[in-house]
């Protein structure tokens, strides 16, 4: 990703060519990539991916092999964490249980040489402004998950870093709290305007919080682009199949018109895609269709002219609001296909087992020639 | 079923050790005044305060513990910190056993081997003349500095198990955080690992303090006649003058020695007893 075209502004933050190996393992593997300043940049992939050795390389506690980190223009090679202009919410947020919330925030401060009523009174404010005014004096296992995690943000933003690095720290809440904070925590990266760098295995979080997104995989981004590009347009079959809920079909490319690539899935089930790069016939491909680019019909003249129809079984019914879904059985293949319902209620009685017909645009959907493994 | 449980403590408690500190107790509360004729008396501690040596040696004795104990934790902190937090696995293991080692021989056995080293015919004395730092063999026995040499080689195990456990429990991503945030090694030791490790380091020195405070073959042997410790003046009262009346009484004042110094190490450092006992 290089800055947003318009922006004058200098990246906050830039790796050119950054390499880790760990023992024969290639941890990070010559990443380049750059961060505008004021942007949320999210970080996604699989434990193991690398995505924790980045970012404790942008830390600094860590040094890369090779490559060159900058921040706010400057390059960090040598320079310790404890004077690098980044600051880090940990996973396990590691706020100071000897101390009170208004002196983890000012520790920082404090280590800085800021005289002590001008600590205390920037503390108050840092805490007032993630709301939590008031509640300098209680200790920190006084405070509920969510509080906890705003003081260690407040004990990071109150130091006025260049970058916020973020490592899961939504990891260890339960969900309806994570959902809450993922709203709290885009807002407050929008009301500070720091450059927020996060990490997460959880696309959601990734998707709803971030400006710029880079998938990683092994070492590696496989994407990086808008929340919304790595959705409707993967550049990869990780990616998509990482992000968002997809149908994956693996095959091989039976014949191409153009770009529509006739699929034909080790199943023996045939469908149309739209080939993303070049595909040759012959040619091992992955197919993915998203579950809500397919439409569900009880009848085939429900369903949109011009579109292949194909049958199935309902074989359950996975109700979650507005989440729902069914899983079907491609009626002659048994291929397993999944399809978003939709929210108008008129599948509310559909059963297990029912018979349904369904279509989607072969331009929904996204065929990649693979090199098979192994 | 749990009186039953608890007997072998008990009895413990109360025959081994609260009987005799009552039988103590009541010699020292009395005087001698023909043979076999006892009346109740405030001699004997009168006696410790009017006879200038005896609250010297008491003095010099507290004050040579309290160094010990403190000397006792600048060289565990290390060989804690070491065990805890950068050995890994076997390696934390075999130090801790390095340590234990001293142990699996007799306290009588090592303190003599600390004379075999230090005596003017040992051989760091036989040694420093090879090197050419002294012309003639020095005495290394009979000093303070040796006396606290091996006072801190006997406790250094029980000051480092009890550090090695605080610190252990200590969360390593909190020294990141610490640094993460600006401070530097000094700082995170004083802010972060010290009050954390705090119980911890009460628990050790109030170990080591007690057991310093009523040592007696240590400081005898490597002090020579020059040890002057509070222990020796007990043991003569009781075995060289017969005097167990005086003996008692002092050992009564080292009692409210070592608890008067507890106290105030508590209070002094704000710990609660309790913590620090759950904690060692």
């Amino acid at each position: 990703m290089s800055a947003l075209p318009g922006t004058a502004a200098a990246p906050d933050l830039e790796a050119r060519g950054v390499t880790k190996r760990f023992a024969g393992h290639q941890a990070v593997d010559n990443l380049s990539f750059s961060v505008a300043r004021g942007s949320f940049f999210s970080i996604l992939g699989p434990s193991g991916c690398g995505k924790t050795t980045l970012l404790r390389m942008i830390a600094g506690f860590i040094a890369p092999d090779g490559g060159d980190i900058q921040i706010g223009g400057r390059s960090m090679a040598g320079v310790a964490p404890n004077r690098r202009p980044v600051n880090m919410v940990f996973q396990q947020l590691a706020l100071f249980p000897m101390m009170s919330v208004s002196q983890n925030v000012a520790f920082g401060l404090a280590r800085r040489g800021v005289a002590r009523a001008e600590r205390q009174k920037r503390a108050e404010d840092m805490l007032g402004r993630v709301g939590l005014a008031g509640a300098g004096n209680k200790r920190v296992d006084e405070l509920s998950g969510g509080q906890r995690q705003r003081v260690a943000i407040a004990r990071s933003m109150v130091l006025e870093p260049t970058l916020l690095l973020l490592d899961e720290p939504l990891g260890a809440l339960d969900l309806k709290l994570r959902e809450h904070m993922k709203i709290e925590l885009k807002q407050l990266q929008a009301a500070f305007g720091t450059t927020f760098v996060y990490i997460t295995h959880d696309q959601s979080e990734a998707l709803v919080l971030s400006d710029h997104v880079g998938v990683m995989n092994h070492g590696r981004f496989e994407q990086l682009g808008t929340p919304q590009e790595l959705y409707y347009a993967p550049a990869t079959p990780f990616v998509a199949g990482f992000v968002g809920a997809n149908n994956k079909l693996s095959g091989k490319a039976v014949s191409i018109d153009g770009e529509i690539v006739e699929v034909l899935a080790a199943e023996g089930w045939t469908v149309r895609a739209r080939r993303h790069g070049s595909v040759a016939v012959g040619a091992a491909v992955e197919a993915f269709v998203r579950p809500e680019a397919t439409i569900l019909g009880r009848t085939a003249a429900e369903l949109p002219a011009g579109q292949p129809v194909h049958s199935g079984e309902v074989e359950s019914l996975l109700f979650d609001g507005a989440n729902s879904a069914v899983l079907l059985r491609e009626e002659k293949t048994r291929f397993e296909f999944r399809i978003a319902l939709p929210q108008t209620g008129q599948f509310a009685d559909l059963k297990v087992g029912a018979r349904v017909f369904f279509a989607f645009d072969p331009e929904r959907a996204i065929c990649f020639s693979v090199t098979p493994r192994g | 079923m749990l009186a039953l449980l608890l007997a072998p403590a008990l009895l413990w408690l109360f025959g081994l050790i609260l009987l005799p500190h009552a039988d103590l107790l009541q010699l020292s509360l009395r005087e001698r005044v023909a043979p076999r004729e006892y009346v109740p008396s405030l001699a004997q501690f009168r006696a410790f305060f009017d006879e200038p040596l005896y609250w010297h040696v008491f003095l010099r004795t507290a004050v040579m513990s309290a160094i010990a104990t403190a000397l006792t934790l600048l060289v565990a902190f290390p060989i804690a910190w070491t065990i805890a937090k950068l050995a890994r696995g076997r390696m934390s293991a075999l130090l801790f056993v390095v340590c234990l080692i001293p142990f699996w021989v007799s306290e009588t056995v090592r303190t003599l081997g600390w004379m075999i080293l230090l005596r003017e015919s040992g051989v760091l004395p036989a040694l420093l003349v090879k090197l050419g730092i002294t012309q003639m063999p020095v005495e290394l026995l009979y000093h303070d500095a040796t006396i606290l040499v091996g006072l801190v080689y006997t406790s250094l195990l029980f000051m480092v198990v009890p550090l090695v456990g605080s610190l252990e429990s200590l969360d390593n991503t909190l020294i990141e955080a610490a640094y993460d945030l600006g401070a530097k090694g000094g700082s995170i030791l004083r802010e972060i690992v010290i009050p954390h490790a705090a119980p911890g380091i009460t628990a050790g020195c109030i170990v080591v303090f007690m057991l310093t405070l009523g040592n007696y073959l240590t400081p005898t042997m490597l002090g020579g006649k020059n040890s002057q410790w509070f222990t020796e003046t007990i043991y003569t009262q009781f075995i060289t003058r017969f005097n167990w009346e005086q003996g008692a009484a002092f050992g009564f004042l080292l009692l409210g020695l070592s608890t008067a110094m507890v106290w105030l190490g508590l209070k002094l450092s704000g710990q609660r007893f309790s913590d620090v006992m759950r904690r060692s």
